[in-house]
């Protein structure tokens, strides 16, 4: 088993190799003269000289790509051409926030789905059940600012004016610091991916719960708590793992959305500033560390798969 | 093996399919057939002055130029519907045929283009949007191009799994023996025998197509001012949430109704392709 957890590792460094090529050779990308197109036709002479010798483009290609990589492996991931600042700065505190409003989310999500999934499964068939497979079907279907404004209109704006729309904290301020305005966004996230765990849990639960080994923990008289968190979950648990952390992985992405809407200063609202600057560093930067993310979180899916189902080994290889 | 037309009927057969027809359907007409009604309706066009900005003017008031609403909601559908279609079947088309030649053929080829997919998969689909926006420039066949992209890995995913199900099958073994050519035995034999589950991937990455082309027009990265885009109302508009909410509920609504209509669609076509129409919550 660890050989072949090993094996996953190693697959994911090499996915994870193929992603920062992907990232460079995107810039390459960049129309015509890279700095005139980043800096506009108004440039100075002696500004497209000086960005050219930062962005070292009189080096070959396959040097620039070392220089970059070697930089984002001992932690440095270059200057910002819009702020002129190093990018580590830019994105300290911003990942913090970031991570806050994610691992909220995450665990929401998580407690809530594997909840109502289980008891949607214990309900099967009954009204219990039916409503909650045609909410989550429906919620399933919304793309994220449409859950965020409704939200807003519902719990800020107009019907109970509650909450802050927008994030207050002045800038240097962590966001915690004002625990009313992570609500919003936390609350989004949660309901994006909510119901993707609900049904995976309500389906893996219905077979399970179907199963021999339940019934037989039935007749032997356990009290139905104990047949539910003993012998049906931790059947249950692998299936709905890979599903969380699918939608955990999709996280990454989807906080994009949510922190533009809610101005919320996290690493999503800065990758938005960086492509309307073509802040081609910046842009680099974030999306391989959403993309390094999400990769691990995968990773850690798999893994789970594989410590908690034998059988799955060899479809995971695969 | 179902037949396709097996798979329509019974998905039309469940009340979800029906409800969700008619949903999308209402929303549909509207973005195709608004850009004409809104000028002869309200007599302004999308980007001609009405008033005063955010007034309560006209049916639904006037935007932070002055526009009126109504008409720019009216004509705010047919692009966003466009790009999305183009996309799914850019990315179904891809999606099906690499995985269709990866779960038939096996071996070094199977493991050259799912590995590749396992490299474009470990980009959350709007991230690598982002990415491609930020170097070209937000333009309309990049959108179209790069969501396309970005669904094809995960329906070849699918395609391959369910080709791999159908391709020891002795139809398949008997053309095989009639020397028939590879494109042929996947166009003729592979192709019909798979749809139900590429049908399921079809609804859900409209679905997603529709989210992923208004989520980037709403955060300013996808269609461009002026033109009247939901995706873009909402972004232009959600400053006057509190004084003028429709120019932000009537594309909120928009969205939801014809997101939530082909969700409900694709559903029951997942029903109808597993052959569980009795267990499916109506």
């Amino acid at each position: 088993m660890s050989r072949l957890i090993v094996r996953r590792l190693l697959v994911s460094l090499a996915v994870l190799w193929l992603v920062t090529l992907l990232v460079f050779v995107a810039t390459l990308l960049l129309p015509g003269d890279p700095v005139r197109a980043i800096l506009g036709q108004q440039a100075t002479p002696e500004r497209i000289a000086a960005l050219r010798a930062q962005l070292d483009l009189d080096a070959p290609v396959w040097e620039r790509y070392l220089n970059w990589l070697g930089g984002v492996v001992t932690g440095d991931l270059g200057t910002s051409t819009a702020t002129q600042g190093p990018v580590n700065d830019l994105l300290g505190d911003r990942i913090g926030a970031s991570l806050v409003l994610l691992v909220a989310a995450a665990v929401l999500s998580t407690l809530v789905g594997l909840a109502l999934g289980t008891w949607s499964a214990l309900r099967r068939g009954r009204a219990a059940d039916h409503t909650v497979s045609g909410i989550s079907l429906v919620i399933a279907a919304l793309p994220e600012f449409v859950i965020g404004v409704a939200l807003i209109v519902l719990l800020s704006t107009t019907v109970f004016p509650l909450l802050p729309s927008v994030t207050l904290a002045p800038p240097g301020e962590p966001v915690w610091s004002q625990p009313s305005q992570l609500v919003l966004p936390v609350l989004t996230l949660a309901l994006v991916v909510t119901p993707y765990i609900t049904r995976m849990m309500r389906a893996t639960m219905s077979e399970v719960l179907d199963s021999g080994y339940v019934e037989m923990a039935r007749l032997k008289g356990i009290p139905e708590k104990t047949v539910l968190l003993r012998h049906a979950l931790p059947h249950a648990i692998g299936p709905v793992a890979q599903v969380i952390a699918l939608q955990l992985a999709w996280l990454a992405g989807g906080v994009v959305v949510v922190e533009f809407l809610f101005r919320y200063p996290g690493v999503g609202q800065a990758l938005i500033d960086a492509v309307n600057n073509r802040d081609v560093e910046v842009v680099q930067a974030i999306t391989l560390l959403i993309a390094a993310v999400y990769i691990v979180v995968n990773l850690l899916a798999d893994i789970v798969g594989i410590l908690t189902n034998p059988k799955l080994r060899t479809e995971v290889t695969r | 093996m179902t037949t396709q037309s097996t798979v329509f009927r019974r998905a039309l057969s469940l009340p979800q399919a029906k409800i969700g027809l008619a949903l999308t359907a209402v929303v549909v007409l509207l973005a195709v057939l608004g850009p004409w009604l809104g000028p002869w309706l309200t007599g302004y066009d999308t980007t001609g002055f009405a008033g005063k900005p955010f007034q309560s003017d006209g049916v639904a008031g006037t935007d932070g130029l002055g526009r009126d609403v109504f008409t720019r909601f009216l004509a705010g559908g047919a692009t966003l519907l466009l790009y999305a279609v183009l996309a799914t079947a850019i990315g179904v088309v891809l999606g099906t045929a690499l995985g269709m030649l990866a779960g038939y053929t096996g071996g070094r080829l199977d493991s050259l283009i799912m590995r590749g997919n396992d490299v474009l998969l470990s980009f959350p689909q709007l991230v690598f949007a982002l990415l491609a926006i930020a170097m070209l420039g937000p333009q309309g066949w990049l959108l179209v191009l790069v969501i396309g992209i970005t669904h094809a890995p995960r329906v070849a995913r699918v395609a391959r799994q369910a080709t791999v199900a159908v391709k020891d099958s002795d139809y398949i073994k008997a053309a095989q023996l009639y020397a028939m050519p590879r494109r042929r035995i996947l166009l003729r034999e592979v192709l019909p025998n798979i749809t139900g589950p590429l049908m399921v991937e079809l609804g859900l990455r409209l679905t997603y197509s529709i989210g992923y082309v208004a989520s980037l027009s709403f955060l300013g990265l996808g269609i461009q001012p002026p033109s009247a885009d939901w995706g873009l109302m909402i972004n232009e508009n959600r400053i006057a949430l509190v004084v003028e909410p429709w120019g932000v509920l009537l594309p909120v609504l928009a969205i939801a109704v014809l997101t939530v209509g082909t969700n409900l669609i694709t559903d029951s076509l997942a029903s109808a392709a597993a052959g569980r129409e009795k267990e499916v919550a109506a």
